[in-house]
This record gives C-alpha cells, sequence and structure tokens, in this order.
C-alpha cells in the first residue's frame, strides 16, 4: 500500500501566510516521532486567501485543509494520519462530502493552471508523469512539420494573454517566414500590472509548461535562442525556472538535436528585469535584454523581422506559452471548444480587492464577470455593496456593477473600455473612491512612463495635477472636460501600448462614474469617504475616554480636552490629515 | 518601483570606503558580452547594496562601455541605488490591491515609527523605507517584504511590531 501524502504549499503567496512554518512544524513531527508518510511540498492551487493549504491524500481520497497554522498542522497529524479521522472542519475541498469552497474549484476548467498546486514544481520526473514533455515527443515521434504546428495553434484560436489578444499562430508564422541563420523566441514574465499575479504563479507552479511551450515554438518558427525575461521581484519564480532548465537540459529536452530531431538545437535561459514597468512592451523588453534603457521603439520593422539584436524574434507572455503544450497535445477542437466565437480557450484571473475568495481562477472565455465574482469568487467581503471592477490594471478600465454580465472574452471587454489586459481582477465595495483609484492608476503610470513622448510624459502629469487638486477640494467646473482632452491627446500621440491606454481609467471612471467626480469639484464631497482633505473629523463625544492620544498626536495642536473628558478638533485649524483617525483606539473619531 | 527614478547621490563616508577589487570576477565574466550592462550593474549592486561612484568608473574604464551609458541605465531602472541602504530594506507594497486596502496607511506608520521619509534610511542604517509597486501577494493585501520575507494582511500597528522585533534581534547579535 502507498504512503499517505502530506503534501504543503509552498508559492510566494503561502510562505506569506507562514506555509514554511507549518511545513517546518510538520518535518519536524515527522522525524521525531518517526512518521511514515511522505511529506511533499506543491505551489498555488489558487485558493490564496484559505493559505496555508496543506493536502493529505491517504486510501480513501484527497483532502484539501486550509488556514493551516502550526497547532492545526500538529491536529491533523494526530487526528487525521494518527487516528484516521479527518478533521472535517478545516477541510476545504475534497470530493468525498460537502465542503464550504468545493464549489470553487468545481466552477472552473483548468488548462494553463493543469498542474500548479497538484505536484512539485521542482521535480522533472513529477512534470513527466502529469503527460509533461509529452507534446514535444509527440511532435518528434509523429515527424510534425513546423507549418502543421503553426496550423495547430491557428485554428486553436490562442490569442495572446499578454492583454492584447493578438493570435498567437499568426504570429508564430510571421517568424516562421523570416529567414535568418539566428532567430530568438522571447517570454515576457514582466508581470508588471499591479493587481496581477497569473504569471508568477505559473512560473512558480509549473515552470516546465511554460519551458515545453516556447521549445515547441522554438521548433515551430526555427528560433535556436531564447530568454525568459522575469522581473526581479519574482525570486521564486527565478530560482525554479532555472532548476528546471537544469533539469530539462540534463534530459535532452534543450540542447542540440533535441528529441532526435536533426538539426534542432535550441537553449533559454532566464534575463532578470531591473524594474521598468514599460519593459513590458515588447520592444522596451528587447531593448532591455540588449542591456539598454527600456524605451519602446517604433513599429514596424515588427519583432517578426527585426527584433533582439536585429533578429527575427517571437514573444509571447507565460500564460500563452502554458497553453502550448496542452493544444499539441489535445488537439485543436478540444481547445477551441471552449469560449466564444472570437475568443477561444480559457482565461486565468487574478481575483483581489474587496472579494472573500481572492485568489487564482481559471474559466471558459465568456462567462460573465457576475458569475467569476460571485460564483468563484464568493461575492464581496462584509456583504458590502459591489461597485465596480478593475480590469487590465493601468491600462485597463473600472467595469460598474450595471454592466457585470458582460461576458470575457476580448471584444465583450473592450466594448466597456476596459481591456482584458493580463487577467487581473481587483473588486471594488461601496468604500472605494473612484477618483481615488483614477488617480492612484495615472500616478502609477506617470511614474512609469520613460519619457520618450511629449504626450505621455508631460500629459500624464498634468492630468495627475488635475486630478490631486479635485481630491483636495480644489477642483473647478470644466475640470472634467479638461481631463478628458488630455486623455484623448496622450492616447493619440504616444508611439506604445504604455502611453495609448494610460487615460483608460480615467476615461472609465469619467464615463461610468461622473457623478463622484462632480461630487468632488461642486460639493467638495467625496461619497465614499476615502479623500482625507474632503472629510470632516469630529469626536464622538459617547465613546471619546479622553485618552488624549489624538491630542498629542495632533501637528497643529487643533484638539483640545482635559483627560478623561471628551476631546474636541477645533475644525478652523484642522489639517485633515487623518492622523487622530489612524490613532484613535476607541473608533472615538467620526468622518463626515 | 513607485520610487522617483533619478535619486540624489549622497555623499558619505561609505561612498568613499568601498573595495574595488570585489568587482574583478564579476567584471571578468561579464567583459565583452552582449548586453551586459544590467547584469553588470546588478553584480555591483549585490556586493555593495548600491553602485558606488568609483565603480561605475572602474567598469567603464575596463570594459570600454561608455560611462554615460551605464549611468543611464543605472537611472532609467528602479532596481539601482546610487546610495547606501540599511541593512534591511522594507518594501511595502502599493499595488491596486494593496492600495484599496489602504496600504498608506502602513506606509504612514512605519514612517512615523522608523522617523523617516518614503526613500529614506535610519539614522542606525538598519532599515530603508520603500514603496514598490505590485509584489504579486494582491490575496494578502495589503503587503510587505523585508528581505525575502514577505508579510501579508498588515495593519499600521502590525508592520511596525514586525520592524520593531528585528530592530530587538539586531541589537541582541550587536551585543554578543
Amino acid at each position: 500500500m502507498a504512503n499517505t501524502q502530506v503534501i504543503v504549499g509552498l508559492g510566494s503567496c503561502g510562505i506569506a501566510a507562514g506555509a514554511k512554518k507549518t511545513y517546518e512544524k510538520i518535518r519536524s513531527l515527522q522525524e521525531a516521532e518517526n512518521l511514515t508518510f511522505d511529506l511533499k511540498q506543491t505551489s498555488c492551487v489558487g485558493m490564496c486567501y484559505r493559505e496555508p493549504l496543506v493536502e493529505v491524500i491517504d486510501e480513501t481520497g484527497s483532502y484539501l485543509y486550509g488556514d493551516i497554522d502550526e497547532n492545526k498542522a500538529v491536529e491533523i497529524l494526530d487526528k487525521h494520519l494518527g487516528q484516521h479521522s479527518p478533521v472535517k472542519d478545516y477541510v476545504v475541498q475534497t470530493d468525498l462530502f460537502e465542503t464550504s469552497d468545493n464549489d470553487f474549484l468545481k466552477n472552473q476548467v483548468k488548462v494553463v493552471l493543469r498542474n500548479c498546486g497538484y505536484m512539485n514544481p521542482e521535480s522533472i520526473e513529477e512534470y513527466e508523469t502529469r503527460e509533461g514533455y509529452k507534446a514535444i515527443r509527440k511532435i518528434a515521434n509523429e515527424k510534425l512539420e513546423q507549418t502543421a504546428i503553426i496550423q495547430e495553434i491557428l485554428d486553436s484560436g490562442l490569442r495572446g494573454r499578454g492583454g492584447a489578444g493578438f493570435p498567437t499562430g499568426m504570429k508564430w508564422k510571421f517568424a516562421y517566414n523570416n529567414e535568418s541563420d539566428d532567430k530568438y523566441i522571447v517570454c515576457n514574465a514582466d508581470e508588471g500590472d499591479p493587481g496581477a499575479f497569473m504569471d508568477r504563479s505559473v512560473l512558480e507552479g509549473d515552470p516546465h509548461a511554460v519551458i515545453e511551450g516556447m521549445i515547441i515554438g522554438a521548433y515551430a518558427t526555427g528560433a535556436n535562442h531564447g530568454v525568459i525575461y522575469c522581473r526581479a521581484e519574482y525570486p521564486l519564480a527565478i530560482k525554479r525556472l532555472n532548476i528546471a532548465l537544469d533539469q530539462a537540459r540534463k534530459k535532452g529536452y534543450l540542447g542540440n538535436d533535441i528529441m532526435g530531431m536533426k538539426g534542432f538545437s535550441f537553449d533559454l535561459f532566464v534575463k532578470e528585469g531591473a524594474g521598468a514597468f514599460v519593459c513590458g512592451e515588447e520592444t522596451a523588453l528587447m531593448a532591455s535584454i540588449e542591456g539598454k534603457r527600456g524605451m519602446p521603439t517604433k513599429r514596424p520593422p515588427f519583432p517578426a523581422e527585426s527584433g533582439l539584436w536585429k533578429k527575427p524574434t517571437n514573444i509571447n507572455n507565460v500564460e500563452t506559452y502554458a497553453n502550448v503544450p496542452w493544444i499539441i497535445l489535445n488537439g485543436a477542437g478540444a481547445y477551441n471548444k471552449y469560449g466564444t466565437e472570437k475568443s477561444k480557450g480559457t482565461k486565468v484571473f487574478a481575483l483581489a480587492g474587496k472579494i472573500n475568495r481572492s485568489g487564482l481562477v481559471e474559466v471558459p472565455m465568456g462567462m460573465t464577470i457576475h458569475d467569476v465574482i460571485f460564483k468563484l469568487g464568493g461575492g464581496i467581503i462584509g456583504n458590502k455593496k459591489f461597485k465596480a471592477v478593475q480590469m487590465g490594471g493601468p491600462s485597463g478600465g473600472c467595469i460598474p456593477e450595471y454592466l457585470s454580465n458582460t461576458i470575457v472574452d476580448y471584444d465583450s471587454v473592450n466594448a466597456t473600455g476596459a481591456i482584458m489586459g493580463s487577467g487581473g481582477m481587483i473588486v471594488m465595495d461601496e468604500s472605494t473612491c473612484m477618483v481615488d483609484v483614477a488617480k492612484f492608476f495615472i500616478d502609477f503610470t506617470q511614474k512609469e512612463s520613460c519619457g520618450k513622448c511629449t504626450f505621455c510624459r508631460v500629459g500624464t502629469k498634468r492630468m495627475l495635477e488635475i486630478l490631486n487638486r479635485i481630491t483636495e477640494g480644489n477642483g473647478a467646473e470644466g475640470d472634467i472636460e479638461k481631463l478628458e482632452e488630455l486623455a484623448y491627446q496622450i492616447r493619440d500621440n504616444s508611439l506604445c501600448g504604455l502611453g495609448q491606454t494610460a487615460p483608460n481609467p480615467v476615461l472609465t471612471t469619467i464615463k461610468y462614474f461622473r457623478d463622484e467626480y462632480e461630487a468632488h469639484i461642486r460639493d467638495k464631497k467625496c461619497p465614499s469617504m476615502v479623500c482625507k482633505q474632503l472629510l470632516t473629523y469630529t469626536v464622538d463625544e459617547e465613546k471619546c475616554t479622553g485618552c488624549m492620544v489624538c491630542l498629542k498626536n495632533c501637528p497643529v495642536d487643533a484638539i483640545s480636552g482635559e483627560r478623561k473628558q471628551p476631546h474636541v478638533i477645533d475644525q478652523e485649524s484642522c489639517i485633515k490629515c487623518g492622523l487622530c483617525y489612524t490613532k484613535c483606539k476607541f473608533d472615538a473619531i467620526v468622518l463626515s | 518601483m513607485r520610487i522617483a527614478r533619478i535619486k540624489p547621490e549622497i555623499k558619505t563616508e561609505d561612498q568613499e570606503a568601498v573595495d574595488l577589487s570585489l568587482l574583478n570576477p564579476l567584471i571578468e565574466k561579464y567583459k565583452n558580452k552582449k548586453g551586459n550592462v544590467i547584469p553588470l550593474l546588478q553584480g555591483a549592486q549585490e556586493i555593495y547594496g548600491f553602485i558606488p561612484r568609483q565603480a561605475f568608473k572602474k567598469i567603464s574604464d575596463e570594459t570600454g562601455i561608455k560611462l554615460s551609458d551605464i549611468y543611464g541605465v543605472a537611472t532609467f531602472y528602479a532596481q539601482f541605488r546610487l546610495s547606501p541602504v540599511g541593512k534591511h530594506i522594507i518594501k511595502v507594497c502599493h499595488g491596486t490591491a494593496c492600495h484599496v486596502q489602504n496600504a498608506d496607511t502602513i506606509t504612514d506608520s512605519l514612517e512615523d515609527a522608523l522617523k523617516v521619509k518614503d526613500g529614506e534610511t535610519t539614522e542606525d542604517k538598519l532599515f530603508t523605507l520603500e514603496s514598490v509597486a505590485c509584489l504579486g501577494c494582491c490575496s494578502l493585501a495589503p503587503v510587505m517584504m523585508i528581505g525575502d520575507e514577505t508579510y501579508g494582511k498588515l495593519t499600521g500597528s502590525g508592520a511596525v511590531k514586525i520592524v520593531k522585533d528585528i530592530r530587538i534581534k539586531e541589537k541582541q547579535k550587536a551585543e554578543n
């Protein structure tokens, strides 16, 4: 009989939630008490909201335990492994009985995330037992032509998962058609959109799938060199990629005459980014690999003609490559049965913000945004009112609650003014101020603009200044129109995607939440009570204990009162810094 | 990432007292390789914690890459620092998810407790406080990272406590 397996999720999010401590606790107990079970590690299964996760697989089936700290781990070892009675209260997912979160995985279709959370990402053998490197074997055994592979990808309808949604097969065809002794294939793993962490999870959880996808892409396009450009902020992803690359080289998946295919030589390495959002743009990314400032250049020439080191280059994103082996193995027909007419397959979304189950989900294209948020995401924290969802990061926009029946596919999301982007969904409730959100994104793009195009460099700064004064209560009539005018100018006069899409967060919030802008400008009020300068701070006399903490912390001495007597805030001298509100332990400072 | 790109270079004793010979193996490794500027700078920063003025000159002299090109790259990317930093770098995430979950409070509390502004280093040179874009742990927002450790679901006082604990540990280490 096989040993019972105990598997701990050690992705970045798991580790941040304390999974390493849980793992160590289990390991030390196993050692101390000489327990016979196999202790393994895996990566993120997407249930980030339940981390640390521990899965126990015994002869009866699989039990996924959630929120497992050291104490709970001891309890599970004792009761489940020792006495064979699973601790049902902590089980979040199993096929054996009803649990609170069983529906989370049931409503998903896992193609890209097929291995994430189900295997040890640092073991090539485990990847191989899960059909890993079978696609490249199939190509070698069946002697598939390059054009046949490109056709298969074209037929699958796979579109670039980095955000723009360009058909992957077309890109490959362009690169294939350009003759050259040297060709490059690049993986864009510079996942810079704040609020998006799909690529990190795939790289950490299933690095071999990305590598295999790149090997297939290299074979199809005729590339002999490969680069994975990964954010330096993802140390664990880089570590696991390098482990995986070493293993793949040893097994002959990389190198000369791969899998016995004469003349197919290919190797790849990881290039660490150095912290510039604009490097997610393909021409800037290539400049950065070449060791230059990451400034975008004009297209044409497109990378397929003249890319990295002026050689034909194909660039796709992490998620796109991870789809490829599955498509080759299962056929285009199996892939394009999912999705809508123009957007085939599945899409991974990173759910975050004011949502109960934040984490990673993979759904077929065509599901409504509402279903993603409520069926999978479990709705809004504290049952507050759902206000909007931000999609596409700084290039995207906010989709309001009344449009939540929009389906997720490239064209439907674009029609709202947002974009699919790489798949971040930040959920906002009634306590989120939409003007503040717009300001947040413009602040981001303004800082990340490389400075090459005047409209992007100066225009975003002017937009930020206007948004700053609106949120500080100094907005004037005509500011909304000025924002719109600047937005169109920046959109039309910038070279790369960063500038062209930078105004989207402002344009969509003006379109759907114009009343909030007007409240800030005309009534000098922030309806969501976020913009500090527009709030009035008063003391709730019932709750105030007279502890004098706020009084001591007030930088302008606007608070007065005796010890153990309710304090008073002088509205004339108050500078609305909000310090008293954050310092008060008794919730006695009231915002209005 | 959301720190000002071109940070003023601060002249300190640390700037003067660097052992440039530490750079030799690095330069040897990357000399004459194409696309080597970023790895050279990353390597230099790994050694010193920042890129000292003299290191620029040495790299330029020995690789033949123009000083202006190297400086241009160093000031473009947020990763590179031209001034010494504290032993621990506190990266407070200000990505979208953290922003809507009040990441500002974390930075405010840490500024208050450490008596530094965003981007500055504490007097005892233990901590440098930084704001960064997304750390990719959005489901645990708000988040901060110190060294390789990520701390999630923070509150202002929780973040301050973590930093204070590190300071106590450092003190004990120094006393031993």
